[in-house]
Order: C-alpha cells, then sequence, then structure tokens
C-alpha cells in the first residue's frame, strides 16, 4: 500500500507539485498525467526514495519499491541473459526465464544488449521489474518506442503483477490499455508562489 | 533565543550589516597600527637584516590559512548536521579568502628564503603542507564551483571539506616524516618562536589580530553576497515557474 | 555483491571495457622517463622508487571516472540505489572491481618495468609488496572522488583536482618504503602507515561516498 499526504516535491530547489494526498491499495494501478515539466518524473523519485519529498510524507517502503526510469540500465556488451540475471541476483535470485517469455525476449538471450532494437532494450528494461519480485512498481513512461504488440504485453505483464497483489504508478502520455487503471491528472497539484512565511523564501 | 537565530539569514543580514562598519574600521586600526610598528619602528635583526620585517605579513597569514580551514571544517559539520543554510554559505565565502591567505603566506615565505636560504623553495616540511594546502582549497571551490544546485554543492563540498580536513592531517604528517627520511636533521627549520624577541613580539600580535579581523570582514562581506545572489537565483527560478 | 563484482569485471574486461589502458600508461611513463632523464643508471635507480609509485598513481588516475559514470549514464546508479544492497556496499564492491582491474595488474607488472628503471634488486620484492598495500586506497579514494563528480558533465578532470591531493599521503608512504627498501633501511613504519591507510580508507570512504551518491542522484 502507498500513500501520501500533503505531499510536496521539488525539482533543482524549486517546489513543482503540491498538496498531494492520495492512496494506491494493492491490485491498483495509478496513471499520472500531466504535460512535460509538470512534476511526473519528480515525484517517481520521490516515491523511489531517491530524493526526499520537500514537505509531507510519502508511506511507502524503501524496500518494496521496483523503479524503472527513462533509462533502462542496461549494458550493451552484456547479452540479454546476463543483463538480466544480473539484476535478478541483485534481488536474490529468482529465475529470469519466466521474465523473457513475458515479454518475449527468449529468442534473443543469446543476443548483446547493444544490438537490441530501441523496443526490445525497453521491453528487457520491464523485463527487469518481474525479477525483481517487489510489489510496488513506479513506471516513468514505460512505454516509449513500444509497438502496439509489445504495449498490449507490458499491459498483460502489468496486469499479472496487480493480480499477485502489487501495485504500479505509471506516468505516460499514451494509452497503456489499461482501462481499469485510475487516472491523476497533476495539473491541479500544480505548486503556484506562495507568499514567504516570515522565513527567507530563498532558502528551503 | 538561541545562536542558531542568526543562521536565519534575514537576521544574519541584519545582524551583518550593524557589525561590518566595525569590523571594517577596526580591522583598518589594528592592521595600520601593527604594520606601521612593525615595519617602521622596530629595530633590524641583527642576523636577517631587514627581511626579518616580512614576518608581519607571513605569519599572521599562514595561521589564517589554517584558521580558515577550521572554520570551513566547523561551519561544514553545521551544515550537515543542522542544515542551516548561513553556514554552508559562510563555509563557500571562507575559501577564496583562505588560499589568499595561503598564497600570501608562501609567496611571503619565498621573498624572505630567497635573501635568507638562498633559494625561492625548498621542500621543507612547512612549505610542503602549505603548498598541499593550497591544493585543497583549490579542489574545494572547483567543486562549488562546477555544481549548479546550491544545496547539492553545499552538501558535496561539505563532505569533501570532512574528508580533506582528514587526509590534509595525514599529509602533514606523512611529509613530516618524507623529510625527516630524506636530510636527517637538516632541516631549515621556520620556527618563528626561537627568532622572536620582545621588540617584535607586541607588533606582531596586533598584526594577527588585525589579520583575523580581516577574515572576519571579509567572511562576513562573501556571505552577504553569496545570500544576495542567492535570493536573486530563487526570484529568477520563481519567475521561470510562473 | 558477487553478482555485481562479476559484473563490473566482466564489463572491464569485454571489449570496449578500458581494461589495460592504465597498464599501457604504466608501461610508456617507464619507457620514457629514462628517455627524459638520460641513461646513466645511478640516477635511474635513485628516482626509479618515486617514479613507478608516480606512475602507479597516475594509471589509476586515468580510469577513476568510469568507477560511476558509466552506471549513471545508463541509469544503472538509479536502480543500483533503490536495489536491496546498501550504496555503501555498492561503493566498495565498485573500488574493489577497480582495484582488480587496475592496481593488481600493476602490481604485477611494475618488477618487470622496474628493470627499465634500474631499481636496485634489494627493491623488488618492497615494491611488489608497497603497490600491493597502497594500490587499494587510490582505488577507494578515487572511487569517493568519482562518487563526488558522477553528476557532472566533464567531470574528469575535477575529479583529477580532488583525488590528487588526497594521494599525497600514499605516495609519499609508498614511495618512502621502495626507497628505504632499495637501500636496506628500515621500512617497517612506512609499511604500516600505508596499510593503515589503506584499511582506514576502505573502512570510512565507502560511507562518504554513498552520501555524495545519494546527493548527486536527489
Amino acid at each position: 500500500m502507498l500513500s501520501l499526504s500533503n505531499l510536496a516535491v521539488a525539482r533543482g530547489g524549486v517546489t513543482v507539485l503540491r498538496g498531494l494526498t492520495l492512496t494506491v491499495a494493492p491490485g491498483e494501478a495509478l496513471i499520472l498525467r500531466g504535460p512535460n515539466g509538470s512534476g511526473k518524473t519528480t515525484l517517481l523519485r520521490t516515491l523511489a526514495g531517491l530524493q526526499p519529498p520537500a514537505e509531507g510524507t510519502c508511506d511507502l517502503p524503501a524496500d518494496s519499491v521496483a523503479y524503472a526510469a527513462h533509462a533502462d540500465g542496461l549494458k550493451s556488451t552484456l547479452t540479454v541473459s546476463e543483463n538480466l540475471s544480473f539484476w535478478s541476483r541483485i534481488y536474490g535470485g529468482p529465475a529470469i526465464d519466466p521474465a523473457l517469455r513475458a515479454l518475449d525476449l527468449t529468442p534473443l538471450t543469446r543476443r548483446r544488449a547493444g544490438e537490441l532494437s530501441a523496443g526490445q532494450k525497453r521491453r528487457l528494461g520491464l523485463a527487469r521489474l518481474l525479477v525483481t519480485g517487489r510489489p510496488v512498481w513506479l513506471l516513468d513512461e514505460p512505454t516509449v518506442s513500444l509497438d502496439v504488440a509489445s504495449v498490449a504485453m507490458f499491459a498483460d505483464a502489468v496486469r499479472g503483477h496487480l493480480a499477485t497483489g502489487g501495485l504500479a504508478v505509471i506516468a505516460t502520455h499514451v494509452d497503456l490499455g489499461l482501462p481499469e487503471a485510475r487516472v491523476l491528472d497533476l495539473g491541479p497539484y500544480r505548486a503556484r508562489v506562495i507568499q514567504s512565511t516570515g522565513f527567507d523564501e530563498a532558502f528551503t | 533565543m538561541s545562536i542558531w537565530e542568526y543562521a536565519n539569514p534575514k537576521k544574519f543580514m541584519a545582524l551583518s550589516a550593524r557589525a561590518l562598519p566595525w569590523a571594517v574600521g577596526l580591522t583598518l586600526v589594528l592592521l595600520v597600527t601593527g604594520l606601521v610598528w612593525g615595519f617602521f619602528f622596530t629595530p633590524d635583526d641583527y642576523k636577517q637584516g631587514s627581511t626579518v620585517k616580512i614576518i608581519y605579513l607571513h605569519v599572521p597569514s599562514a595561521m589564517m590559512a589554517i584558521n580558515a580551514w577550521v572554520m570551513m571544517l566547523v561551519t561544514s559539520l553545521i551544515w550537515i548536521v543542522r542544515r542551516h543554510h548561513v553556514s554552508a554559505l559562510a563555509a563557500k565565502a571562507a575559501a577564496p579568502v583562505g588560499l589568499t591567505f595561503t598564497l600570501i603566506a608562501l609567496v611571503t615565505g619565498a621573498l624572505w628564503g630567497q635573501p635568507m636560504w638562498g633559494t625561492w623553495w625548498a621542500w621543507d616540511p612547512r612549505l610542503t603542507s602549505f603548498l598541499i594546502l593550497t591544493l585543497f582549497y583549490f579542489g574545494y571551490m572547483a567543486l562549488w564551483a562546477a555544481i549548479e544546485d546550491p544545496d547539492t554543492a553545499a552538501d558535496l563540498t561539505s563532505i569533501l571539506c570532512l574528508v580533506g580536513s582528514v587526509f590534509a592531517l595525514l599529509s602533514r604528517y606523512a611529509v613530516l616524516f618524507w623529510n625527516q627520511g630524506l636530510h636527517q636533521g637538516a632541516s631549515l627549520s621556520l620556527d618563528k618562536k626561537e627568532n622572536v624577541s620582545d621588540v617584535f613580539w607586541l607588533p606582531l600580535v596586533i598584526c594577527i589580530a588585525g589579520f583575523v579581523l580581516l577574515f572576519v570582514t571579509m567572511v562576513l562581506l562573501r556571505t552577504r553576497t553569496e545570500i544576495r545572489a542567492r535570493r536573486l537565483k530563487a526570484l529568477l527560478a520563481r519567475e521561470r515557474v510562473a | 555483491m558477487k553478482a555485481l563484482l562479476l559484473r563490473d569485471l566482466r564489463l572491464a574486461f569485454r571489449s570496449g571495457g578500458g581494461f589495460g589502458l592504465g597498464l599501457a600508461f604504466f608501461f610508456l611513463l617507464s619507457v620514457l622517463v629514462p628517455l627524459g632523464v638520460g641513461p646513466e643508471g645511478g640516477t635511474l635507480s635513485r628516482i626509479a622508487p618515486g617514479i613507478l609509485w608516480v606512475g602507479a598513481l597516475l594509471a589509476c588516475l586515468l580510469s577513476l571516472d568510469r568507477i560511476f559514470a558509466l552506471d549513471h549514464e545508463d541509469g544503472s546508479l538509479d536502480l543500483l540505489a533503490t536495489a536491496p544492497i546498501p550504496l555503501e556496499a555498492v561503493v566498495a564492491v565498485k573500488a574493489l572491481a577497480h582495484w582488480i582491474v587496475t592496481g593488481l595488474p600493476l602490481t604485477l607488472i611494475a618488477p618487470g618495468l622496474a628493470i627499465f628503471l634500474n631499481l636496485p634488486p634489494a627493491g623488488y620484492p618492497w615494491l611488489v609488496l608497497s603497490l600491493l598495500l597502497g594500490t587499494p586506497a587510490l582505488s577507494i579514494i578515487g572511487a569517493f572522488g568519482a562518487a563526488l563528480t558522477v553528476g557532472l558533465r566533464r567531470g574528469g578532470l575535477l575529479l583529477s583536482l580532488l583525488v590528487l591531493p588526497l594521494y599525497v599521503p600514499t605516495l609519499i608512504f609508498g614511495g618512502e618504503v621502495v626507497r628505504r627498501g632499495a637501500e636496506h633501511m628500515a621500512l617497517a613504519t612506512p609499511l604500516a602507515l600505508l596499510a593503515a591507510i589503506s584499511l582506514g580508507a576502505a573502512a570510512l570512504l565507502p560511507f562518504a561516498a554513498a552520501s555524495a551518491i545519494r546527493v548527486n542522484l536527489r
């Protein structure tokens, strides 16, 4: 379970989102929407524990999070299975075959990651989520460079994750084929300039 | 009211604005008195001639070179523990001042060393330590300059200052060890205490007090500048957001 | 953690991993110094301990920025920071990997290069021992410097500027061990101090480096 209360997040010292209060229950997916620069990535990084909240609290144990950023964290000189089994061993060693199958990477296992297409790389990055075994997925634009079939594959993987009691927070512009997901428009939470409260406003 | 009240930038600006004229005035009085007395109203040393008078610049700046680093260490610690912005900015403000004192100490030392030792530079433990201190100052300032986000810069430079202090101390002992290892006993000691007699002592103390106040004044001024620069930056960032 | 070590080693030894760059540099330096200084054996054997240590130090410096920068660029560092292993351990393992790829080979080829520099025979065992004890400190201090500069574009030069002063004690004690060894002098003290620096750095700097990485990832 993920619960935020009155959360504000800041990027480079400037608060971008303010007053986020919500809970996401196990089995639920939350889709974040908002234009570029609206703070989707900053929010996800805050949830992942990579940066502290500017205000409020984010109730989410650090050891429950699997984060997938814009960059997939792949090593181009390692093969697909080497890349994936590295992350599997970091997370205590679940088998990588189911993850490879789920994202249709089995035929590519011996290929070097540097030789994959952009979409294949992305799928490998998403397969990493499956081997983490962590209940909370935080995904930043997960379907960039994926074709229609791969997006469907990804949606299935997310559904499978939700069915086992996991939850997901996904920042995206495109339709993911997840009609059951809750959509949160970040527009209303955009931080406005507020009046100084006695303390020097340049120093937060 | 606790002392941390002054870590509030507004309170600091108000207090430092009131303190600055006094600090400037007192610095001028002490420095002029000490230097004029030292340069023109003390006898020449029977052995070193008038070159001895460089101690009125050399000794105080060498002392302040080290004290400035210690002050940066303390303010860095305060930033890490209590996250007072004024403290981090004071550390940033002190670095170029400390570096200048270090360079003054090195240059005046060389000017004195040339006629006395017959060489501008010797790998004496003290000289070497000061050279290494210069490198630490450069690294610290370069790190501040390289990082855009002020809080990130404050955090990283504070960590560098802590680790750097440990290694600076280690270097000091390493250098002592290394030089003894090279020339047993034949060291060109710069230990002033042996050759400073009473005539030179009082103006020297006044000069040291003057340099301490000079340092305080410069750091106050530069910290004020940093705070204003920081406010300006915040305003610009706000404009971009709005 | 073993997985991380194996991955880093595999990456270093695969093509484009940069393994051997430091070794080549060390080799070139040991060849160039006699060409610049002159072939006179006595001069060379006097400066050999220092040159070998400075060469090993600079060769180490060459590959420092790769410790974290590559992982930062491709996003692995973000993922490692949210992984179950503590960031302090990540730093320690990566410094160890750097040492296995740089410090250890440098230690092994140093006696060969010492021949070019006419190191007195008594110095050889101490050269190997001092590098074996001292190069881990170079890697771990370097990892700290790399952690400070990980978020910066063009961090390479800054990294050298930050790390070189921190290398001073290691260099002094390391060079001193070899010099004393070559001249049949007592060297227990610098040897112990060299080992102490390595151990102290390995025990404490991963914490400083990990906090620097956390700041840089914010």
